[in-house]
């Protein structure tokens, strides 16, 4: 720990250094600092990798391959055959368009609902604006188990338990916080001085909204879209709490999975991890608004 | 609200005493009001029901009797809190490292923190199945263990009759994937301790542990608290997770929801476990404020 705080935290000197190019070059121990931190943020992402790569390997293999001991860690030759067995499998293809489908209901509703909050938040002070906020932030976390067990037996008795509807709501009450965060965010960031430039020049408050906010805060609207859809096609234990046999691709993967062959858990898993190098990709502006706000 | 536009707090501010309250915001906000409302509060209310509650509507603690005497009770309840207690300073220490490694601008920091926040978006099921993979007796480590010849033969690290290899797998897979949202909080954090009081104390010839215990990590407790109140509640429901690395192995608080529910089709020891999973996220979350009290001052 010693050691790694000593070469965690060398910039400010660095910087200094840097800011005074006049002064000697900086002193050994800096650079030596400076390279322990590099070789830190390798191991790091080393970490995080190879554990993917690992996964991608076994998913792009042969069915051999995959049950081959040792195990192969570079690719031998890359094949599709362990990828069309998994989505071959009795019960994946229905299970993957039904995750799409409630993925892409959630994505709907929570826009639709979640947005006009969000808008409000971000344009209005008024009274109550703050409890909402802390209401919205304290809902972030709440314990899925909670809710989907009461909701499996109502939506028992309202005749649409085991559909996908069923989950897609409780995906939408899951996403909502979310959803209504980065609109707020989102709209933050649009000056609110265009849309006044609009009112004056004879725009109606909507107009306004429709012409001058919307198509700046597009792009963010597409980053909370894309957010909604990987939580949803993530979640997991509603999604076997409120289905029998509508399952989603994460619930049909975990009842079916103990009793399930090497190459359909590896496929699975690759197959279910995909879309989130995408996610982070488009949504890495937002993740500090989401995550950094301390409640406040 | 430092973003928040001056000209709305100006004309609050300056707004004529009775004045009309302007009604669009509350329209705005009421659609997810109602959804909140319908699935959040109500659910809540009604897990409360059923869990006190037999099957013919009369208020009963047998649910309650049920899950604790339950064989599996004691597994599940001690085995969630001792995955708690090993992953949180574990993952407290390696997201700490990440950010500040994020934090000290290094060439191309965006793509450090592209990579050390993916794990972000993969689902616990996807990053459990990598773990398997890695951990079983045909797996990763066993290829590399028996390569480098340091065994013989592959090893069964997850043996149901051994359960310690079966927690440090469960322990690696969520430290693996549930770390980067912890230091996603913590680089937001870092973002605003000050950069002064940071030379401040280089100036006074502070080295970096004692700037780290005295400056960086006080400064940085309201970031603290929140990552450390949302990981522990997150980590009350783990579940699969368990399900995939320790199949009928090992189990958890969540797990054992889950069976009563589907196996079992008996919801009231479900929302038993409901209960008490939702009673420990809101005893821990209140420990942690107690434990980390946040000044006032220091949100600013």
């Amino acid at each position: 720990m010693k050691a790694l705080a000593s070469t965690a935290l060398p910039h400010a000197p660095a910087a200094a250094t840097l800011a005074l190019p006049a002064r000697r070059r900086p002193p050994r121990s800096a650079l030596l600092a400076r390279a322990g931190l590099y070789l830190l943020a390798v191991l790091f992402a080393l970490w995080v990798l190879v554990p993917i790569w690992l996964i991608a390997v076994a998913g792009f293999s042969t069915r051999a391959d995959v049950y081959d001991f040792p195990k192969p860690l570079l690719p031998r030759s890359v094949s599709t055959d362990t990828m069309a067995f998994f989505v071959g499998s009795s019960g994946v293809l229905g299970a993957l368009r039904n995750s799409i489908i409630v993925a892409l209901v959630t994505v709907g509703l929570a826009t639709v609902i979640g947005a006009p909050a969000g808008y409000a938040i971000a344009r209005w002070v008024f009274r109550g604006r703050e409890a909402f906020r802390l209401l919205v932030l304290s809902t972030r976390a709440f314990p899925i188990v909670i809710l989907s067990i009461p909701l499996a037996v109502a939506f028992l008795q309202l005749g649409i338990y085991d559909s996908i509807w069923a989950v897609a709501l409780m995906h939408t009450a899951l996403a909502l916080p979310f959803a209504i965060l980065i609109t707020a965010s989102v709209f933050v960031s649009v000056p609110v001085d265009l849309e006044e430039a609009a009112m004056t020049m004879g725009c109606s408050r909507l107009d306004a909204f429709r012409r001058v906010s919307l198509p700046l805060a597009l792009p963010g609207l597409a980053a909370a879209a894309i957010f909604t859809f990987v939580l949803s096609w993530n979640e997991v234990f509603a999604a076997v709490i409120l289905t029998l046999r509508e399952r989603t691709l994460p619930a049909l993967v975990l009842t079916v999975l103990n009793e399930s062959p090497l190459p359909f858990r590896f496929a699975g898993a690759f197959f279910m991890l995909a879309p989130s190098f995408v996610f982070i990709f488009v949504i890495r502006r937002y993740l500090f608004g989401l995550w950094g706000r301390v409640l406040r | 609200m430092s973003h928040q536009p001056g000209t709305a707090a100006l004309t609050e501010a300056l707004a004529v005493p009775r004045r009309r309250t302007d009604w669009t915001p509350y329209v705005l906000l009421l659609p997810s009001l109602v959804f909140l409302a319908f699935f959040f509060v109500v659910p809540m209310v009604q897990a409360l029901g059923l869990a006190l509650q037999g099957p013919d509507g009369a208020y009963t603690t047998a649910a309650f009797e049920r899950m604790t005497g339950d064989a599996q009770f004691r597994t599940a309840l001690l085995v969630t809190l001792l995955l708690i207690v090993l992953l949180l300073p574990l993952q407290f220490v390696l997201a700490l490292a990440m950010a500040l490694v994020v934090n000290a601008r290094l060439r191309g920091s965006s793509l450090w923190l592209y990579i050390f926040a993916l794990p972000l978006a993969i689902s616990e099921l996807a990053a459990a199945i990598i773990w398997y993979g890695i951990f079983t007796e045909n797996g990763y480590l066993n290829t590399v263990l028996v390569g480098l010849g340091i065994r013989e033969h592959p090893f069964i690290f997850l043996d149901p009759r051994q359960p310690l290899w079966t927690v440090v797998a469960i322990v690696l897979a969520e430290l693996w994937r549930a770390t980067s949202i912890m230091m996603v909080i913590l680089v937001a954090g870092l973002q605003s301790v000050s950069r002064e009081l940071v030379e401040a104390a280089d100036v006074f010839g502070a080295g970096p542990w004692q700037k780290l215990r005295r400056v960086i990590l006080p400064l940085l407790r309201p970031s603290l608290q929140v990552a450390l109140i949302l990981r522990t509640i997150l980590a009350f429901q783990a579940f699969a997770v368990v399900i995939a690395i320790a199949g009928r192995g090992l189990t958890v608080l969540a797990a054992e929801a889950y069976r009563w529910y589907g196996a079992y089709r008996d919801p009231h020891v479900a929302a038993a476990y409901a209960v008490l999973i939702l009673g420990l996220s809101i005893a821990s979350t209140v420990a942690y404020l107690r434990l980390l009290p946040v000044r006032q001052g220091m949100y600013a």
